[in-house]
């Protein structure tokens, strides 16, 4: 047990513990080194902004994460890379089957990207700048000093606007957010948690802490006796000779995903028979949720850790919900997160979870199909982009057509079995909780199967009997878009920031 | 009931021969490492009673791992395993596929030891190299190939015209839905466009013979389980000794082999898994390792026969193959979803399982009285399998894009609809499968 107050803020960048939802202005730059000396002396002084709680909440914010390709050019040695996952290593476009299991293919194809459609492409770091509103010229005019412009080449802003919590297609965002553990309060042990949790253990999205399984997820960790200036580095929890780049790290993912704002809601509106009731219902099956964020999975009675009981927008699962009557198998929340235990719902003590333990004991034939939810949890930090279109302007077949949708960000301890466990086999697998020839309705791409079946179909569970099915969904979301990067610990960032250059002359 | 069948011809590839044989094995291929149904070889599309079949190159790329026991590798030559699982007798079919594959087998194998020399004999051959497995499992014993593409057919039949029907009568009225369902389906047949063959007599020959089976083994470990009771101390004793100093490999998998592997998956919604490696050394593992692999085909026999093995839902076919005089272990086995899927799955719900067999390999991670420990080590865990896996170089499935849970699902389908359905909820349910 350790006192929230204990905890490392200070050595943890702000987004690991807050969205930056006051500072509805932000800039992501996408950069590339252009003086790797210069870009050292930068990062030094640079204003990042750490977890630390402080009052009154700071009017601007600055985060750094750096690809692989990034640290390496800024000298950072490749036995310590090494220890970095070979997610990170490779990158999100480096391997076609990473590609075939992300569903970058077809219209998703890196091919068609704007930035990071190849490794060389993608950009060496990223800065995540947030302001209050109005200030963000000036907070950029602060960033941008002599120095930055010495030391970086601008690849790209990545356009963000503030919509007031509303994502392009006109629902609620943000809602679900995983309640991270801090204290560590929760036990992870594989007895312990049979039943949904919104608690999560830091190491899920923090390196150098337990993880969901009570380990340390791999992270380079550093010889301080080969290495003197990782002296400066937090020791390894897991091996305390050693030090830990990782600590207080995370990994970033980023995606910059196309909405078809028009093409949603007019495919919607057709299969709804252009019936505005329906067409709203419709797009809340697709969703999961209605377009005020109120769930259609049904609310729970008891408690459920890490959601306040009064929560109108979290308080739910779908144990009570099995078949999808309320809320469709396949709704884009449902993929995202099912929600579900470690165990299917009905142990409620040692016979009944022996039972079960040995497959027995199913209430339904589709029962236990969808793995635990807590192995697979996301914290998001996107921001959306693009100007706000309402359904009922979205529906007329002149609606203007405009660049909208989301730069999606996650952080994560661990890319595969986290984002590319949730978009490979939540969101893009066709056979998601018994599902056929569907992907995620909202973002899945519409590419046949190999075999020749089709994967465009949405399908809604109705107490009458035969599913309510809609076919031939356009594809609404379009990968722009993307890459992995890692955002150090501030000290780490320290460590980044002098390590000799030297050393990549060495390695490569 | 059809009961199912395995076969696995294993041979030694001659020295020189293997860029020879991989270069032949792949024009076998539509895609990368999957099969062409109407390749030349080994037209698999033309055994109507084949399920699933693989060519692997088993070779040891772990071998050095029992260098931490202070042994020497074992010495081992690459070897050609051809496995599958099919309907019916083993020897009805070695003789078809030496008939409708003759010629193709015969190229093949001869880039294999002693076989050049009497290329006459192909039946015989294969006979005399065919190995079985110590364990096997099978998602549904009884569920035929032919019964699968029936029942997928009447499926998709009943799922094109059920949407014409409901503007017909409204989704409400279940029972006027299911009346005309089940005309459509009589007209179907009748047009000789759908049938629906009623399953075979089971074999009484291996009635019995599972009865045997069923009822001996138990009989056999009551006998001896006064003996097991006597020596369980001797022998908890000795485990937590062996447990306590194997070994602990935490060794991160090439990322060219990662590669290599995943080339292949996720290109159906099923996919191939080959693990080979090394049993721990000393005959007390072995021992152990043979017993818990008789209990767990006991039990894929007798009670994990119905579309679930323990929690595990994804499986086709599996099977544990102990092979070079019992010092190796190769598993083989066809799932579904992604390969980080499936090991989650066996982490986060048979954990215990795995470790109960693997943790008698050289390389797993360690565990604690043979269930704790183990597979719960997540990151440990997966190295370990991705060391240990190989990829195949020809897979086959005859029914690509179908889950296991489809085929349950379709075979629930076409009960439904052969059984009388007395209550509304019944025949909603029923339709809501479709």
């Amino acid at each position: 047990m350790k006192n929230p107050t204990d905890f490392d803020f200070h050595d943890l960048q702000a987004l690991l513990r807050f969205g930056h939802g006051q500072l509805t202005e932000s800039c992501f730059m996408l950069l590339n080194i252009a003086d790797p000396a210069a870009a050292k002396e930068w990062l030094r002084r640079a204003p990042v902004s750490s977890a630390k709680a402080v009052s009154p909440i700071p009017t601007t914010a600055l985060q750094i994460a750096f690809s692989v390709e990034g640290l390496r050019v800024l000298g950072v040695r490749e036995e310590v890379l090494a220890g970095f996952s070979d997610e990170f290593i490779v990158g999100m476009t480096g391997d076609e089957s990473r590609s075939r299991r992300l569903g970058d293919t077809g219209k998703n194809s890196p091919e068609y990207w704007q930035w990071g459609s190849d490794p060389s492409q993608v950009p060496h770091l990223v800065l995540l700048l947030y302001a209050q509103k109005d200030g963000m010229t000036a907070w950029r005019e602060t960033i941008e000093n002599d120095r930055f412009a010495a030391a970086f080449q601008l690849v790209r802003v990545l356009p963000t606007d503030d919509l007031e919590d509303i994502e392009p297609f006109g629902f609620t965002d943000g809602l679900s957010q995983p309640s991270i553990d801090w204290e560590a309060r929760q036990s992870t042990d594989l007895h312990d948690c049979d039943r949904y949790s919104n608690r999560l253990a830091v190491g899920e999205l923090v390196l150098g802490y337990p993880n969901e399984y009570g380990l340390y997820t791999t992270r380079p960790l550093i010889d301080p006796h080969e290495d003197e200036s990782a002296a400066l580095l937090p020791g390894a929890e897991d091996n305390p000779s050693l030090k830990d780049f990782g600590r207080n790290g995370s990994y970033l993912v980023i995606r910059q995903l196309h909405q078809d704002v028009p093409g949603f809601w007019q495919y919607v509106d057709r299969e709804a028979g252009f019936v505005p009731a329906k067409r709203e219902q419709l797009a809340a099956s697709m969703v999961g949720r209605k377009r005020n964020g109120t769930p259609l999975g049904p609310f729970v009675a008891e408690n459920i850790p890490g959601i306040a009981q009064n929560d109108p927008v979290n308080n739910f699962t779908y144990e009570d919900d099995p078949a999808g009557h309320k809320c469709p198998i396949g709704a884009h929340i449902r993929r995202a997160n099912p929600r579900t235990g470690d165990f299917p719902p009905g142990v409620t003590g040692f016979i009944s979870r022996f039972i079960k333990m040995f497959g027995f004991g199913q209430r339904r034939p589709d029962e236990d199909l969808i793995a635990s939810s807590r192995f697979h949890r996301l914290l998001r930090r996107g921001r959306n982009y693009g100007p706000i279109l309402p359904p009922e302007e979205a529906i007329k077949p002149d609606a203007p057509e405009a660049e909208r949708g989301l730069q999606f960000v996650v952080l994560v301890a661990n890319i595969s079995r986290q984002f590319e466990f949730v978009q490979n086999a939540w969101l893009v697998g066709t056979a998601f909780g018994g599902v056929q020839h569907e992907r995620d309705p909202l973002l899945g791409g519409r590419e046949p199967l190999p075999d020749g079946g089709t994967a465009d179909s949405f399908t809604r569970p109705d107490p009458a009997g035969p599913r309510q099915k809609s076919c031939q969904l356009p594809q609404f979301v379009t990968v722009g878009g993307g890459g992995y990067f890692f955002m150090p610990g501030l000290r780490a960032l320290q460590y980044i920031a002098a390590s000799s250059l030297t050393g990549s002359d060495k390695s490569s | 009931m059809m009961p199912q069948s395995t076969f696995m011809i294993s041979a030694v590839i001659r020295q020189g021969q293997m860029e020879t044989l991989r270069a032949l094995l792949r024009t076998m291929n539509e895609g990368v490492g999957h099969a062409d149904p109407r390749n030349s070889l080994i037209p698999f599309g033309r055994f109507d009673r084949l399920h699933v079949a693989r060519l692997v190159i088993l070779e040891a790329r772990t071998a050095d791992e029992i260098k931490a026991y202070g042994l020497e590798p074992y010495a081992w030559r690459p070897t050609l395993v051809f496995l599958g699982d099919f309907d019916g007798e083993r020897d009805s079919f070695l003789a078809e596929l030496a008939g409708l594959a003759g010629p193709g087998l015969v190229k093949i194998f001869s880039c294999c030891e002693g076989f050049a020399d009497n290329p006459g004999q192909l039946l015989q051959w294969l006979k005399e190299h065919d190995i079985r497995p110590k364990a096997n499992y099978i998602n549904w014993i009884g569920r035929t190939v032919r019964q699968v593409h029936e029942e997928d057919a009447l499926h998709q039949s009943l799922a094109a015209c059920l949407p014409g029907i409901i503007d017909a009568v409204g989704r409400e009225n279940c029972r006027a839905l299911r009346q005309k369902l089940l005309s459509h389906v009589e007209l179907e047949k009748q047009a000789g466009r759908l049938s629906l063959t009623a399953p075979e007599p089971t074999p009484m020959g291996w009635k019995i013979r599972n009865l045997l089976h069923k009822l001996g083994i138990p009989l056999i470990l009551l006998l001896v389980s006064p003996l097991f009771l006597l020596g369980s101390p001797i022998f908890f004793w000795r485990l937590r000794q062996l447990e306590r100093s194997d070994p602990d490999f935490f060794i991160r998998p090439d990322r060219d082999h990662i590669q290599e592997l995943s080339v292949q998956e996720d290109r159906d919604v099923s996919n191939q898994f080959n693990v080979f490696g090394d049993v721990k050394p000393g005959l007390f593992r072995l021992l152990t390792l043979k017993v818990l692999l008789l209990l767990l085909d006991y039990s894929a026999r007798h009670v994990y026969n119905r579309g679930f093995l323990t929690r595990i839902r994804t499986i086709h076919f599996a099977r544990w193959v102990l092979m070079d005089n019992n010092r190796r272990i190769y598993f083989a086995s066809n799932y579904d979803g992604s390969h980080e899927a499936y090991m989650d799955d066996f982490i986060n719900k048979v954990a215990w399982g795995l470790n109960l067999v693997f943790s008698n390999g050289v390389g797993y991670p360690p565990t604690r009285w043979l269930v704790k420990g183990g597979a719960e080590q997540e990151q440990k865990y997966k190295y370990t399998l991705r060391r240990h896996q190989l990829p195949s170089e020809v897979w086959y499935k005859a029914y690509p894009g179908l889950t296991a849970y489809d085929l349950s699902r379709n075979s629930r389908i076409r009960q439904g609809m052969e059984i009388r359905q007395e209550s509304d909820a019944e025949i909603r349910e029923w339709l809501s499968l479709i």
